[in-house]
């Protein structure tokens, strides 16, 4: 039975979207996650990716044109899932990419990503063209015009939000002490590729908190809270033109610091490119933003609808700090949290903002 | 100085190559099956009987493997030899002397009996002389290390290898294709040695690297001109020495076009067009973006009749053929 494969709502404003390129074409055969088209939105140009197994039988919309969301954009048949897929948690290989040598190492160069590109070499490989035609089309939209589509999205969204969000706040010092020492010992025998930032803690430290405290990962709709059933932390990221982004690390509650890692490298990488995926661009439950670098002591964050709570972390800055009745020197950091009244109260987030300081004060069980 | 140009065939330049080296050494002389009184089987030596003498220019016994036996010992006594072989079919019979005595002496004396030596032998079809007198050896051997193979395919190295050979120390085995012999050209009138190291880009293009030799080598330019009107440029490369291999101007052009078609009248199953196949993964495998190509001759003995003759080898429209799928797009 075909059914629609529809344009996605790929951030809270957004309402239409350039369909740039398509990746396949009538025929072809893709799996879940796999890119389908390239569309651009206010934050720049994002991969749609495949909600399930599927076969394209038609595409419905030329390249070049806008649409609104929710428009059908192809047709799909579906396919039942493989049965390695079923259980157990056996890990699915992804198809293997047809790409001739030099398009591989030139998408490598370019920063094009291989996966479900639509290839026009022999026996449909992914070719040296191909690559150039897809970076260069990622490069023809002005980054003057992707800067300014970007504040205007950020403009509509927190204007929402201080519109819509009563606001309340949370603020707690936590002394980084613990953490530290543990990054130090943890990264002092790794190669630098495996080493950790303190960044990741911070990540992994409040996902394993909004796990335990459902009421402030979510989304507030006209049918009121729904907390989510998973974790995907939304990190607040700066372009380098100005701007930010917040796409998702998904299920980041689940996953152990050595892959959360490499994954908000990647994230950050493809943000900057302005080429996030669609399952990352628009899926966070709940959302931090840290000012590490930055000297800040603390940063009170506006809320980014529909999600219900944001969290902040300032700097770790040496501080005078009470310990059994002397002052040490200890890193400190700041820690803050936004959230939504219509939905928790300043109690439970001193609690979550309490549990989040918990977990940084034992890394190792993180 | 004066850029004097005479017209002749590649038959005449193979001629005149033999009579100056008979004339600027007089430790070179010429020997084989009909050199002499008949001329040479494909009217190469014609007329040098006359002016060198029985003494220089040598009829020989139907025995190939006893003349390149002579030739050999010839080298090793202190002359230069050219040896004549009537066809790359019949050296055969004389592979046991090429192999393991021409070749390997130098190595095995440690260096003190090197082979300076000269075998020239017809090779290649298209003149419907059958199965016997058709095939195309040079790439077998291309295989045997202490060999120098050359493949002469136009006029100016018709002229110029074989005295570049005399002055190799080792032994050198030129292969002068059969359906070359009457191209017509011009030719400087002080045409002489040539390099014998380098292979030489005869068209460049930016899509498709062709590497050939021989009488493919006119196939492949004019494939190449008949695709330039449809957009799609072939850079054509003239091996001329097939041992050893001239990497280096393969895998630049190959780093160039990303594309490699090799054209070879050879047969396909390991054949020199598979040596330069593999070399190009080895060494430039991250610069291709399509499969490599090849055009060899049909894995039959080479035929008798017209047609199947023509059918086997590689012509003009399957190389042209084959160079369009490699550029296809899929739409």
């Amino acid at each position: 039975m075909s059914r629609e494969l529809r344009l996605p709502s790929l951030g809270a404003d957004m309402d239409a979207g350039t369909l740039v390129e398509w990746r396949v074409r009538p025929g072809s055969r893709v799996r879940k996650g796999e890119v389908m088209a390239l569309v651009e939105t206010d934050k720049g140009i994002i991969d749609l990716e495949c909600f399930e197994d599927s076969t394209v039988e038609r595409l419905l919309v030329e390249p070049g044109t806008r649409v609104a969301v929710g428009t059908a954009l192809a047709l799909l048949a579906g396919e039942a899932a493989p049965a390695t897929q079923v259980g157990s948690g056996a890990e699915v290989t992804a198809p293997a990419v047809r790409a001739s040598p030099a398009a591989r190492v030139r998408a490598r160069v370019l920063g094009v990503a291989l996966e479900g590109l639509a290839g026009t070499g022999l026996g449909g490989a992914v070719t040296l063209e191909d690559v150039e035609r897809v970076a260069r089309t990622a490069a023809a939209v002005p980054v003057a015009g992707k800067a300014a589509g970007l504040r205007a999205a950020i403009a509509a969204a927190m204007s929402r939000s201080k519109r819509e969000i009563p606001h309340y706040y949370v603020q707690l010092t936590i002394d980084f002490g613990p953490a530290a020492a543990w990054l130090g010992a943890y990264n002092a025998h790794r190669p630098p590729l495996e080493r950790l930032l303190p960044a990741v803690l911070l990540l992994k430290a409040t996902a394993t908190a909004a796990r335990e405290f459902p009421a402030f990962n979510g989304f507030y709709t006209a049918q009121g809270f729904e907390s989510a059933a998973v974790v995907n932390l939304g990190v607040a990221i700066a372009l380098r033109g100005g701007g930010v982004v917040a796409p998702a690390l998904l299920d980041a509650d689940r996953k152990p610091l050595a892959q959360l890692m490499p994954e908000l490298q990647g994230l950050v990488e493809r943000a900057r490119r302005g080429h996030l995926r669609s399952g990352e661009a628009a899926s966070a439950t709940l959302t931090v933003t840290s000012l590490g670098e930055e000297g800040a002591d603390a940063v009170l964050p506006v809320i980014h609808p529909p999600q219900v709570a944001m969290i902040g972390f300032g700097s770790v800055l040496e501080r005078p700090w009470v310990v059994d009745g002397r002052i040490e020197v200890r890193p400190v950091l700041g820690a803050s949290l936004a959230a939504d009244h219509r939905v928790t109260d300043g109690r439970q987030g001193a609690q979550f903002l309490a549990r989040i300081r918990d977990g940084l004060s034992k890394p190792e069980a993180l | 100085m004066s850029e004097a140009r005479t017209t002749t065939t590649y038959r005449e330049a193979l001629r005149e190559a033999l009579r100056a080296a008979l004339r600027a050494d007089e430790r070179v002389f010429l020997m084989g099956e009909d050199v002499g009184r008949y001329g040479g089987s494909f009217a190469v030596s014609k007329g040098l009987l006359a002016e060198f003498g029985e003494e220089r220019v040598r009829d020989t016994p139907l025995s190939e493997s006893a003349f390149v036996g002579a030739g050999i010992g010839a080298a090793l006594g202190g002359l230069r030899p050219i040896v004549e072989i009537m066809t790359c079919n019949f050296s055969l019979l004389a592979l046991d002397q090429i192999l393991n005595n021409a070749a390997t002496l130098c190595h095995m004396s440690g260096g003190q009996f090197p082979v300076p030596l000269v075998i020239r032998m017809s090779t290649g079809a298209g003149r419907q002389l059958a199965a016997q007198h058709s095939h195309s050896f040079e790439g077998w051997y291309a295989h045997i290390p202490g060999l120098r193979i050359l493949a002469p395919a136009t006029l100016a190295d018709a002229r110029g290898m074989l005295g570049s050979a005399l002055h190799c120390p080792d032994p050198v085995l030129i292969f002068e294709h059969i359906a070359l012999l009457t191209l017509e050209g011009e030719l400087a009138a002080e045409a002489g040695d040539v390099d014998i190291r380098h292979a030489a880009v005869r068209r460049t293009g930016r899509d498709i690297t062709v590497v050939t030799y021989g009488a493919s080598l006119h196939k492949c330019l004019e494939a190449a001109s008949e695709l330039g009107r449809e957009g799609i440029e072939l850079e054509v490369i003239d091996l001329r020495t097939l041992r050893p291999l001239d990497d280096e101007t393969i895998m630049g052009s190959v780093r160039r076009t990303h594309r490699l078609l090799v054209v070879d009248e050879g047969w396909r199953s390991g054949s020199l067009a598979a040596e330069v196949g593999m070399r190009a993964v080895e060494q430039a495998f991250f610069e291709l973006d399509a499969p490599i190509a090849r055009v060899c001759t049909e894995e039959v003995p080479v035929p008798y009749p017209r047609h199947l003759e023509d059918a086997a080898l590689p012509s003009v429209a399957r190389i042209a053929a084959e160079a369009r799928r490699l550029v296809s797009r899929v739409p």
